[in-house]
């Protein structure tokens, strides 16, 4: 009985093996051989600028997580402007930040027939197969806040520039903190697209002789997590008692940082900057934790991501550089590089005009 | 793991038909079985689906519904045979994500995917062996052991991949993992089609063997079975290192599907591989259950949640719904067991 046990497991795990490896054939793979598989052929489509804008256009959000608050502002901002324009918009998504998550829901997304999807991806790659499934069954796809791989999408929305706000937050806190001093990056997640790519301008920024007293002791990752982002920024601030600056280019990371900064003995001697919304962020304005921090106006970025939604799906423009689409009271865009459309510049918020903002 | 007070009737769980109750209420309670119970509601699932849902039969969601829970499917299946025996894995996620991880560091460094597919399998069969070391020889419990472990392997995979994602793995076996690919002239995928395979092997091994048998009569009451003869060590052990391998195997699958290798993949799957196999009527003390009751326990969850997103129906209430069934799934049985007692009773007493 006992052999006759091992000697079954062996051979299921004997077949198992097997089969794994008569996966198509047995000559060497490596990462050499493996091309980038064919560019999508929706782009070949002639763009017909005049196009009117379809009635009754179906557009799904995607967002990372269904409960988000800052893509929820995104998407039902974009959801509002498909109304003025006669279109149909939804949100969904998964209750976790996974991409295999949001693969079962492009999926479901291409059986609906939507017209266009807008998604902020969780994982640029996961993501792309399922997408590009929905490119040939004629779909848009359209990312947003966080992009896929190039070739996966039609259009990018970018919220501004990466390299602008890298550059920017860098140079806004050298200049709270005098050029001087050690300075750390309390980031989300450590596989983030935008933040990763942030950080990227910010350590660039940094060897500019401008900064040449400015260290950059460590980056911490808070996993967009409230919890976890409050202890990180105490222990950065324990592990580096001369610390003069945290950046935190999260909107989860910042409200988290400035909540145990106000009720430390660090509050008014370690600036706090990074990416916040005003509504999280104004008691810490109020109460002098924090100075100043930016952001762009998430409003705008999903009623753009709306209209340049329908815009492809309209046949106005096909993602290709160069092509100028309107959108609505933002005024008419153009595509650049990589099919980028920049929303543009952030927006900084202080103690005079965060009156001005609700979100 | 083992609970033998709750051992009430031993003729009737190490007969190895797994039957609930079946020795005392006859043909009535045979449909009653919960497992069967799980079939049924699963036909019922595809039959009000393709009838309420447009696109829902349709053969291209069909294949990617399945396809989305191919590594579950396939680590339900040792885990089937596992809980049977009284024991638990719960370090199968994170061998998963190890496994995806050491894939993508040496397809970064420029190996050749043939020879990384043997090398994760092998990681799984050492991974496995070292819970079912820790498990058999240190005789430490095995929830316990794979909780640990659960943490180490995870770990692992972030030390061999760190934070980065590793792509662009070859087309021609990334096809292989997709539905769209799917058997020519089926709209099964290739990895479902392995999942079909093992787990007729599987439903044979524990139904139609002595080896089987043994299972369920470790899983009733361990030290019996040892009286009894049964090399109860040596299955175990066997047991964990099949299924760390299936979980690598899931791995690589994993992979492929999504086309990118992080430590961070499949966090959380254990959790449902277990949901799976328990909702498909597997008693969570060991010694009860059919592996076709555990696979359409994971069809179910994985057809259910495909219907409910097609009809927009937010994901907290897709959790809910699976909470519910797998609530329902280890009361029903104990309704079931006290009420055919009483109809028993109520025999005896009128005799």
């Amino acid at each position: 009985m006992r052999l006759h046990t091992r000697s079954r497991v062996y051979a299921a795990t004997a077949a198992a093996c097997a089969l794994s490896l008569a996966l198509g054939g047995c000559s060497g793979t490596t990462k050499g051989d493996a091309k980038d598989d064919a560019k999508d052929k929706a782009q070949n489509a002639k763009a017909d600028p005049d196009a009117p804008l379809k009635k009754g256009l179906k557009l799904a959000f995607l967002p990372k997580q269904i409960n988000n608050p800052y893509e929820k502002i995104v998407d039902e901002a974009g959801i509002a402007a498909a109304k003025g324009y006669g279109g149909k918009a939804k949100e969904v998504g998964p209750s976790d930040a996974k991409a295999s998550s949001q693969v079962s829901y492009i999926n479901t997304l291409v059986q609906q027939r939507q017209d266009a999807i807008l998604i902020a991806a969780n994982d640029p790659n996961a993501v792309c197969g399922p997408l590009k499934q929905a490119m040939k069954q004629d779909i848009k796809v359209v990312s947003y806040d966080s992009d896929t791989a190039k070739d996966c999408r039609q259009l990018f929305i970018n919220q501004a520039s990466s390299e602008e706000i890298g550059r920017s937050l860098v140079k806004r806190t050298a200049e709270q903190v005098g050029h001087k001093g050690q300075i750390a990056i309390l980031s989300a997640t450590q596989n983030a697209t935008n933040q990763n790519a942030w950080i990227e301008f910010m350590k660039d920024e940094l060897k500019k002789p401008a900064y040449k007293d400015m260290k950059l002791v460590k980056t911490a990752y808070g996993d967009d997590d409230d919890q976890k982002s409050f202890q990180e920024t105490q222990g950065l601030l324990k592990a580096y008692p001369k610390l003069k600056a945290v950046i935190s280019p999260t909107t989860v990371g910042i409200a988290a940082a400035a909540r145990y900064i106000s009720d430390s003995s660090y509050k008014g001697k370690v600036v706090l900057n990074g990416l916040g919304t005003p509504n999280q962020m104004r008691k810490y304005i109020k109460d002098g934790t924090v100075e100043e921090f930016s952001l762009w106006d998430p409003k705008k970025l999903g009623y753009l991501g709306s209209y340049a939604a329908a815009s492809l799906a309209s046949g106005q423009i096909t993602g290709k550089q160069g092509e100028k689409f309107k959108a609505g009271k933002l005024g008419e865009r153009t595509v650049g590089k990589d099919g980028e459309v920049i929303l543009g510049p952030p927006t900084v918020f202080d103690k005079k005009n965060i009156g001005d903002y609700d979100f | 793991m083992n609970a033998p007070t709750t051992l009430t009737d031993p003729t009737d769980r190490a007969d190895g038909s797994g039957e609930a109750g079946a020795g005392r209420g006859g043909g009535a309670v045979r449909f009653l079985r919960w497992d069967t119970a799980v079939g049924v509601l699963l036909v019922a699932v595809l039959l009000a689906g393709s009838g309420t849902t447009e696109g829902f039969a349709d053969v291209t969601n069909l294949s990617a519904a399945l396809n989305d829970t191919a590594e579950i499917a396939l680590i339900a299946l040792p885990m089937t045979l596992l809980v049977v025996a009284g024991q638990v894995d719960l370090s199968v996620a994170s061998m998963l994500g190890l496994s995806s991880a050491l894939a993508g560091s040496l397809w970064d460094a420029g190996w050749a995917f043939e020879m990384i597919v043997p090398l994760c399998l092998l990681l799984g069969v050492l991974g496995g062996l070292l819970n079912g070391w820790l498990v058999t020889r240190v005789g430490l419990p095995s929830l316990a052991v794979t909780i640990g472990t659960l943490t180490l392997y995870r770990g692992l995979a972030s030390v061999v991949l760190g934070n980065k994602a590793v792509s662009d793995f070859p087309e021609t076996y990334a096809q292989w993992a997709s539905y769209t690919e799917p058997v020519p002239g089926t709209f099964i995928p290739y990895p479902i089609a392995v999942f079909i395979v093992l787990a007729a092997l599987a439903a044979f091994v524990l139904h139609s063997t002595a080896a089987g048998r043994s299972l369920f009569a470790m899983g009733a009451q361990e030290e019996a079975a040892r009286f009894a003869g049964i090399r109860v060590n040596r299955i175990k052990l066997v047991l964990f290192a099949v299924t760390g391998f299936m979980a690598s195997f899931a791995g690589i699958v994993y992979t492929l599907r999504y086309g990118s290798a992080r430590a961070d993949n499949g966090l959380g799957l254990e959790l449902v591989v277990i949901a799976s196999v328990l909702l498909g009527g597997i008693d969570f003390n060991g010694g009860r259950g059919t592996l076709g009751g555990a696979v359409a326990g994971v069809l179910l969850i994985g057809v259910l949640n495909n219907l409910l997103t097609l009809n927009d129906i937010s994901n907290e209430i897709q959790v809910i719904v699976t909470g519910v069934l797998l609530v329902a799934s280890v009361l029903t049985p104990r309704v079931i067991a006290v009420a055919s007692e009483r109809r028993q009773r109520r025999a005896a007493t009128a005799t």
